[in-house]
């Protein structure tokens, strides 16, 4: 199996951007990280992308050149981008091209997301009684979690405080301001245990990584970061998952899960080996659960981590280093690559004031959505 | 027929529930969902013209899987709860031998809910239609332990 390395990354800034649509952060994300990689719009031989609800990828074409490459739209939800670089890097991995450009990007007018039962072939009277709102299954799913392994607010609070204050050093971020743990826990309860503050909301904007061979890489002197696994999966059965008028009662695990042990498989470590992760915080618990999920450590452990500040950006794991989709917001099409972009940030020692302070060799990414999709990338230097 | 509060009195009003088929009242309260006949796996509501699933009627009794509160008006559409939104409680409740149903949850303040307490089924009034026609869904409420 060949290598396939990561040779540039762009972000335009994540938030909101007047008068900017999400084609064009879409495209400014591209030329950003052809820049990075020192390269023309010309030398990429394929393209993959998407946005779940702001334009087709693909007519980014007219702003980008006309050269005539194979662009592939992708359209899969929360792992649009997960999916995107899936398709670059196996465009690469079959031998047929050298240099990929994975991009995603969306923007999301305020208050996003109005779910329509018969979108997702539930009966009109689920939505009528007040039970299709996303943020009620986030909130049922962890008062289960919180139950069964005794996690407190505190640590709620704790995530959220952690995402804003590594959100005010990372310059794509949207939420740029500390904000402190009495704020969080007083702020409006949304759907208990979680407050306003504790959830991330519907934002713009894009990302793109430009992707290539191992031999190319090297001819071009910037063969350091390395795609170690990108794994992909939907759900299994007995996964608990948004829009769900029942559930079974024999539980099984979740897609995060599925994605997490083929993803470590594929690269042939475990999670202790990993220095830094990007891990799918759309609320507080959320990442607290994907912590567990993910492997990095075992249910219920998660309190006294965050009570030790473990997964601060100077803690044995730092987790969301850019303030993750608490501080940057999530719009759905560049909300994974964007966990990418900053794994490339903090493996080459970019980061600036949320640089992880120690030498750092593996970054790992975990997006999650509805309906029950998770994708994972590790990457090494 | 269900007697109604209306602007204080007492009257009967008209009433519907809220979907055909997913809970009857006669001869008793009951949900109504889908055992797959291949794997007996069961299912809530009963899938509409899927011959793989055969009419089954759910447990009325269960236990608190979670919960949490709306505390903000869902969006309408497609939420139909009327005007003067008033905060109320969801939940899962695991049905022995049958599934985990979610539900809203009635006759009980926020503070009282526990994962594991024992609930029952019963209905709410959802909202009044235009010609007054009281909208129904299935609920649960807390249910006395000895009952149990």
């Amino acid at each position: 199996m060949s290598d396939v390395f990561i040779i540039g990354a762009g972000i335009h800034p994540f938030g909101r951007t007047e008068g900017r649509t999400g084609l064009d952060q879409g495209a400014f994300a591209v030329r950003a990280a052809l820049a990075d990689a020192n390269l023309r719009w010309s030398d990429i031989q394929v393209a993959y992308g998407g946005s779940d609800a702001s334009g087709k990828a693909d007519t980014l074409v007219n702003q980008l050149g006309l050269t005539g490459l194979p662009f592939v739209n992708v359209l899969n939800g929360c792992a649009t981008g997960g999916s995107a670089l899936f398709g670059a890097q196996s465009a690469i991995k079959s031998g047929e091209f050298e240099i990929s450009v994975a991009m995603g990007f969306d923007k999301h007018p305020r208050g996003a997301f109005d779910p329509r039962p018969a979108d997702w072939g539930l009966p009109d009277w689920y939505g009528e009684a007040g039970m299709m709102v996303t943020t009620q299954f986030f909130a049922m799913k962890l008062r289960r979690y919180m139950d069964l392994y005794a996690i407190t607010s505190i640590s709620l609070a704790r995530v959220a405080e952690k995402a804003f204050q590594n959100g005010a050093a990372a310059p794509h971020a949207w939420r740029r301001s500390p904000v402190d743990i009495d704020t969080i826990m007083n702020s409006a309860m949304i759907n208990d245990p979680l407050t306003k503050y504790m959830f991330c909301s519907p934002a713009e904007g894009g990302v793109a990584l430009v992707l290539a061979s191992a031999k190319k890489a090297r001819e071009l002197g910037r063969a350091s970061i390395r795609i170690r696994a990108v794994s992909m999966r939907s759900r299994p059965q007995g996964s608990f998952e948004v829009f769900a008028p029942a559930i079974d009662i024999e539980r099984g695990i979740s897609p995060t899960v599925l994605a997490s042990r083929s993803a470590f498989e594929t690269a042939g470590i475990g999670p202790k080996d990993i220095d830094v992760a990007q891990l799918q915080d759309t609320e507080s618990g959320a990442e607290i659960m994907h912590m567990a999920e993910n492997g990095f450590c075992a249910d219920g452990d998660q309190e006294s981590w965050l009570a030790k500040g473990q997964t601060r950006v100077d803690g044995v794991l730092p987790i969301n280093t850019d303030g993750g989709c608490l501080a940057c917001g999530e719009p759905v099409g560049a909300s994974g690559l964007r966990q990418v972009y900053e794994n490339v940030v903090q493996l080459r020692g970019s980061g600036g004031a949320r640089q992880v302070p120690r030498k750092i060799r593996t970054a790992y990414s975990h997006v999650y959505g509805a309906p029950g999709v998770s994708a994972v990338v590790i990457l090494a230097c | 027929m269900y007697l109604g509060r209306q602007r204080g009195m007492l009257r009967l009003v008209k009433t519907r529930p809220i979907a055909i088929g997913i809970f009857e009242t006669t001869p008793a309260l009951r949900l109504i969902g889908g055992r797959q006949r291949s794997s007996g796996r069961v299912v809530f509501p009963l899938p509409t013209d899927d011959q793989r699933f055969e009419r089954v009627e759910l447990p009325h009794r269960g236990n608190l899987w979670s919960y949490t509160m709306q505390r903000v008006a869902p969006k309408s559409p497609p939420y139909k709860g009327g005007e003067g939104f008033e905060p109320f409680a969801v939940g899962y409740v695991e049905l022995p031998g049958a599934c985990i149903v979610e539900s809203r949850l009635t006759q009980v303040r926020f503070e009282e809910l526990r994962v594991g307490m024992p609930m029952e089924l019963t209905t709410l009034l959802l909202h009044t239609e235009a010609d007054g026609t009281a909208v129904v869904i299935y609920a649960f409420q807390p249910a006395p332990t000895a009952q149990l």
